[in-house]
């Protein structure tokens, strides 16, 4: 027990702990309006237990209660057959591949920009006030044109979705590896020098690889963002499916529950992701001969 | 040791008027000024001089990593630059500067796979030169589980390792604790008799300059020159105690008149 509290399992539970139950209180007092606005129409008194019990049982609840959720998860993930449409895991997988793909598509993009950063001053002097202007477009503005403009030029389904998650990957892998293609000290930059060694030389045996732990740093919060960039791509495209259609069509049909257990799939990904990406890094730096 | 005459035999390093300011915000800084200094082969020069006197500008110069802005230098007959492309030097910076994903020998080779030398070459290379670091023993380890003292030997060996004639030192062991630096400096004296490569070495220590050099450079700041130049009359075997000696004191004492008389001007 006492080691329970050393770790982290301790701390962390309390803290869900809490949440948990502030979430409970906040059901009770956002869905009561609804409960006593019903007993008012009914003509009929509500006592207080009896309207505790109702507002963690409504159909489409201001805020579901945190048992709605879980069983709405079950229901769409473990009862369902993949292949449904109302499959969660059907709609998570569409928002995955669409993640992944404009992820890798956007680290490619991102590092290529850095290497031409850090190796042409022209590129230098230009390039990055583009990239940090790219980003302060809202992306809710832009995706539906992406959307649409590559659907003119015949391209639909998978990869104008990745397009937007690469149009906000592609930012902080560029940042963070600008930062790492130049965190070398002058001594070592010195000593390739020293060693009259070729640009590509210097790239390949001291750049990248000092460039190693800022590459993964700004790869977890691509990944994560890749996911934010492929559910918003999936709302204009008419909801048909993914993680963001699936938010799309229970905000028209007022289904808050479904909402919920959508948001709560998407932060599930998101969290696996960073953490897959936490592992690779992990392997890397010991590979890299870092303290284990 | 080596005669006087013996050390004009052939001519490494020769600086003539060589100068060498830095523009910078708060106006011209005369990093060198007028530096004269012929270096000959299988010498051990040191340099001495307090800070901003331009002993390590001087070094940066000889590696091709400043350009002097007046007078002429050349390394092994050719223009720094030349000297540099033909990997004619090995350079040891203050800061081992390993690489920490490296483990040691494949620090040692880095020099190597640079210089595209094939693989058993290269294995060749990095067991002789691990063998005169005294580091055998510690090939497959990280910079990280060695003692700053054996990291800044790896350097050593690293640039050592493609078996350059000339060999620059910047402070190599400015860092490192006196007992750590009495070891080095010993093991230093042994390696240059074992190799007979010629060293320039760059420090702020009075007794590592005479215990160490056959010639003694001391050096001024603001403009950074040479005031007055050494040859040492130590014999070339020299153990540590030597420091106690008259001659050895004899010598710290020149040192120290030039360094004040640098320092008064």
């Amino acid at each position: 027990m006492t080691r329970l509290w050393q770790g982290n399992t301790g701390p962390v539970t309390v803290v869900v702990a809490v949440i948990i139950l502030l979430w409970y209180v906040f059901v009770v007092v956002l869905n009561t309006p609804w409960e006593r606005d019903q007993a008012e129409r009914a003509g009929t008194e509500i006592g207080f237990s009896q309207l505790v019990k109702n507002t963690m049982a409504q159909e489409r609840p201001v805020l579901p209660a945190p048992h709605q959720v879980v069983t709405e998860i079950w229901k769409t993930t473990v009862l369902k057959k993949i292949t449904s449409k109302r499959s969660l895991v059907y709609h998570a997988w569409i928002t995955l591949s669409a993640t992944l793909l404009g992820f890798v598509i956007g680290t490619a993009l991102g590092i290529l920009i850095a290497v031409g950063i850090i190796h042409n001053r022209a590129m230098d002097k230009s390039v990055m006030p583009w990239v940090i202007a790219s980003q302060t477009i809202p992306i809710l503005a832009i995706a539906p044109m992406i959307i649409v403009v590559l659907n003119a030029v015949g391209l639909s389904g998978l990869l104008p979705k990745a397009l937007i998650s690469t149009y906000l990957s592609f930012f902080p892998i560029v940042v963070g590896m600008v930062k790492g293609l130049r965190s070398p000290e002058a001594i070592q930059m010195d000593l390739m020098h020293t060693y009259y060694a070729s640009a590509s030389q210097t790239f390949w045996k001291l750049r990248w690889p000092s460039a190693m732990p800022y590459l993964f740093t700004s790869m977890k919060v691509a990944v994560a963002i890749s996911l934010v960039g492929a559910i918003v791509g999936e709302l204009p495209t008419g909801a048909v499916a993914g993680l963001g259609a699936r938010l799309l069509a229970g905000s028209y049909y007022g289904q808050t529950i479904q909402i919920w257990a959508a948001l709560f799939a998407a932060a599930a990904l998101a969290a696996t992701l960073v953490a897959l990406v936490g592992v690779g890094q992990r392997m890397v730096m010991a590979r890299m001969g870092g303290p284990a | 040791m080596l005669a006087p005459g013996d050390t004009m035999a052939e001519t490494v390093i020769s600086a003539d008027n060589l100068s060498l300011t830095f523009e910078t915000n708060d106006g011209p800084v005369h990093a060198l000024k007028d530096v004269d200094l012929i270096i000959g082969k299988g010498e051990f020069v040191s340099f001495i001089g307090p800070s901003g006197c331009g002993k390590t500008t001087f070094l940066r110069v000889i590696a091709d990593l400043e350009q002097p802005t007046a007078g002429s230098i050349s390394v092994n007959g050719m223009t720094p630059e030349q000297a540099r492309k033909a990997r004619a030097y090995g350079y040891v910076f203050q800061a081992a500067g390993l690489y920490p994903w490296r483990t040691i020998e494949r620090n040692i080779a880095l020099p190597l796979e640079i210089i595209g030398m094939p693989k058993a070459e290269q294995a060749e290379h990095i067991n002789h030169t691990m063998e005169l670091v005294n580091l055998s023993g510690f090939e497959k380890k990280y910079p990280w589980q060695l003692s700053g003292g054996m990291q800044q030997r790896a350097s050593i060996a690293r640039a050592l390792a493609f078996d350059a004639d000339l060999l620059l030192m910047d402070e190599p062991f400015g860092a490192l604790d006196e007992i750590v630096r009495d070891y080095l400096n010993e093991e230093l004296l042994k390696l240059w008799a074992a190799t007979e490569k010629t060293i320039c070495f760059v420090t702020h220590s009075i007794p590592e300059a005479v215990y160490l050099s056959t010639k003694i450079v001391v050096m001024s700041p603001r403009p950074g020159r040479v005031t007055d130049v050494i040859d040492s009359t130590l014999p070339k075997e020299r153990p540590l105690d030597i420091r106690e000696s008259k001659e050895f004191l004899d010598i710290a004492h020149r040192v120290r008149e030039g360094l004040r008389a640098g320092h008064e001007e």
